[in-house]
């Protein structure tokens, strides 16, 4: 299980998805491996509107991993500005921005010419490379434990759980 | 807008026109449709231009080429007046670049003496370039329609090569060649055209409920989209060490395309309950091959169970969740229900769907309110068929986090068969319903 897939995940049970507390589940007794993937900017720039960035923090804290900015990066904070050489931390996040980028994707198809940004760098290698090999996702809610065995989570339910 | 002859493969023919649909939406081109028949490969369109022609045809699975037009008839007489007419104002363009003729026919052929005397009776254009069969600047085509068993094409044109399909991919996806499959993996031709229809493209993000063995995520990736696959069946999904999905993504190089598989059930998802999926591809399990299966005890006594010495069963090691029988009609409306609460505003779905040949389709195909029927493609075996049926998210009317599933009465009953009429039908032969009596 990569972070950015458990940035994705709830509880199975179908009483607890309202429940606030079933989301994120809890990664516990968690063993981490670096598998190293290609670097896909274009695809972090269609993920970021859909991340959920403090769901994020909560992972990298409950996984002992470096502390994030507090504020989800824009999609220029992705990119080398040409005119000032080096990547920028831009925290004013604009409500509108998400929707814009997602067209301009549809649009663009594969075109990008720009050049990462270390920020993109490092959530790539945070987001696609950081994989959960062993372990357990709990439920903050009903307290169920999903199992993870060689990167592969069960999310199947005994039957009084259904 | 000039006009493009594009020469099709003579198979699949009701998924040719969706999947050159579908590329010119995802790659926003006017495509516009001016001779099309189920029954001829060659096609032509209207496109604004060349590279445009180029764009659209590249990741096409279902088309041998795209030619520019340079002239057409029912006769060689006509096609040469034809091809002066569009034409001669550009052959002084073409006056000392390399070239090659060569001559295609379709439901007939010819010698090779005639295919040197059709070549030269377009002398007139007088090109006096070298002529290369290999790596030439240009390359014209002539393409020669029969009729069945008539000795004289019916239609001819000449095209001028622009690009060539993706069809040589397929041979690369060869199930044959695949490392790790199972009896019900999808056809390597059929999973890229699916991915097609679906608009898979790099940077976005797709999902398979039902990946078995993961032939539609390799598609997908194939295409550059971001795959996540999941199964209810762990053992497809684990699998062997050196046999796995994993390994499908290994041999073709698109391991940095995979996110993850997992294990769940479609009606007990752990997907978070928002618009993130760009598209959902899948082939559900018709029941007859596999199992249509979700969680839940097959006695509807939803019961912890406990073991003797006092710890439930569920926490045992090797514990297998328990499994029930369930109704195909239901399943088909939870993956529509899914993808209409998960798909982003446009966002494809496109599922494939069994049904009995003589069966009144239009009452069939499901239906929901976010979701818009696309395109409905069908494969035919002998005495069933199975459509490959693709819906967009209408956008706008966001969801929220549990949107009530609309509630819809199907069939009551416990076994296999009394849950999936298509399985009935399929293990009663597909009698025909008045010999039944």
């Amino acid at each position: 299980m990569k972070i950015l897939t458990l940035t994705f995940l709830t509880c199975a049970r179908k009483s607890c998805k309202p429940e606030p507390t079933s989301y994120p589940l809890h990664p516990t007794s968690a063993e981490l491996e670096i598998i190293p993937v290609d670097f896909n900017p274009l695809f972090l720039r269609a993920l970021l509107p859909r991340l959920d960035w403090p769901t994020l923090r909560i992972l990298c804290e409950a996984f002992g991993l470096p502390g994030l900015q507090e504020e989800a990066p824009e999609e220029d904070a992705l990119f080398l500005q040409p005119e000032e050489g080096g990547a920028m931390e831009d925290v004013e996040v604009q409500g509108e921005k998400g929707k814009e980028v997602v067209e301009d994707v549809e649009k663009k198809g594969e075109e990008e010419t720009r050049e990462a940004s270390q920020l993109a760098k490092d959530l790539h290698h945070l987001l696609l490379e950081t994989t959960m090999q062993e372990g357990k996702l709990v439920c903050g809610c009903c307290g169920h434990e999903y199992a993870v065995k060689e990167g592969i989570a069960n999310f199947l339910l005994p039957a009084h759980l259904v | 807008m000039p006009d493009y002859l594009i020469r099709l493969a003579q198979a699949h023919e009701t998924f040719r026109k969706p999947e050159l649909e579908s590329l010119a939406e995802l790659l926003d081109i006017r495509l516009e449709f001016l001779e099309y028949s189920p029954d001829s490969p060659h096609c032509l369109v209207r496109l604004e231009s060349l590279k445009d022609a180029e764009k659209l045809i590249t990741r096409s699975i279902l088309t041998d080429s795209i030619c520019e037009l340079w002239g057409q008839g029912s006769d060689y007489a006509s096609l040469h007046a034809d091809v002066k007419e569009r034409t001669t104002h550009r052959w002084p363009d073409f006056l000392h670049a390399s070239f090659r003729f060569s001559v295609f026919g379709y439901q007939g052929k010819r010698d090779t003496k005639s295919h040197s005397s059709i070549i030269d009776s377009f002398s007139y254009m007088g090109f006096l370039g070298p002529i290369r069969m290999k790596n030439a600047d240009h390359e014209f085509i002539v393409f020669e329609e029969y009729g069945i068993r008539e000795p004289e094409p019916k239609r001819i044109f000449l095209g001028r090569l622009v690009a060539r399909g993706s069809r040589p991919v397929v041979s690369k996806y060869d199930l044959k060649k695949r490392s790790y499959i199972s009896t019900t993996s999808m056809d390597a031709e059929l999973a890229l055209i699916t991915a097609n229809i679906a608009k898979a493209s790099a940077g976005k993000l797709f999902y398979d409920p039902f990946m078995g063995t993961g032939g539609f995520p390799i598609a997908c990736a194939h295409f550059g989209a971001m795959c996540i696959g999941s199964d209810i069946d762990g053992r497809t999904v684990r699998a062997t060490p050196d046999r796995n999905p994993l390994t499908n993504f290994k041999q073709y190089g698109l391991m940095s395309y995979c996110l993850d598989n997992f294990v769940s059930d479609l009606t007990n998802s752990p997907l978070k309950c928002e618009r993130w999926l760009d598209g959902i591809v899948c082939d559900p399990p018709y029941g007859v091959r596999e199992g249509l299966k979700v969680l839940g005890s097959r006695t509807g006594l939803h019961k912890l169970v406990i073991f003797e010495d006092g710890t439930p069963a569920h926490l045992a090691p090797g514990f297998i969740a328990p499994k029930r029988p369930y109704s195909f009609d239901a399943m088909l409306d939870d993956i529509l229900h899914f993808a209409a609460c998960m798909l982003v505003d446009n966002g494809r779905l496109s599922m494939w769907m069994p049904t009995a040949t003589d069966e009144d389709i239009a009452l069939s195909i499901p239906q929901n309110e976010h979701l818009e029927l696309l395109s409905s493609c069908i494969q035919t075996f002998n005495k069933w068929s199975r459509r490959l049926l693709t819906y967009r998210r209408l956008p706008g009317s966001v969801t929220g986090p549990v949107m009530p599933r609309p509630d819809k009465e199907y069939v009551n009953g416990s076994t296999a068969d009394d849950l999936n009429n298509f399985r009935k039908m399929y293990f009663e032969g597909f009698r025909d319903k008045s010999s039944k009596g």
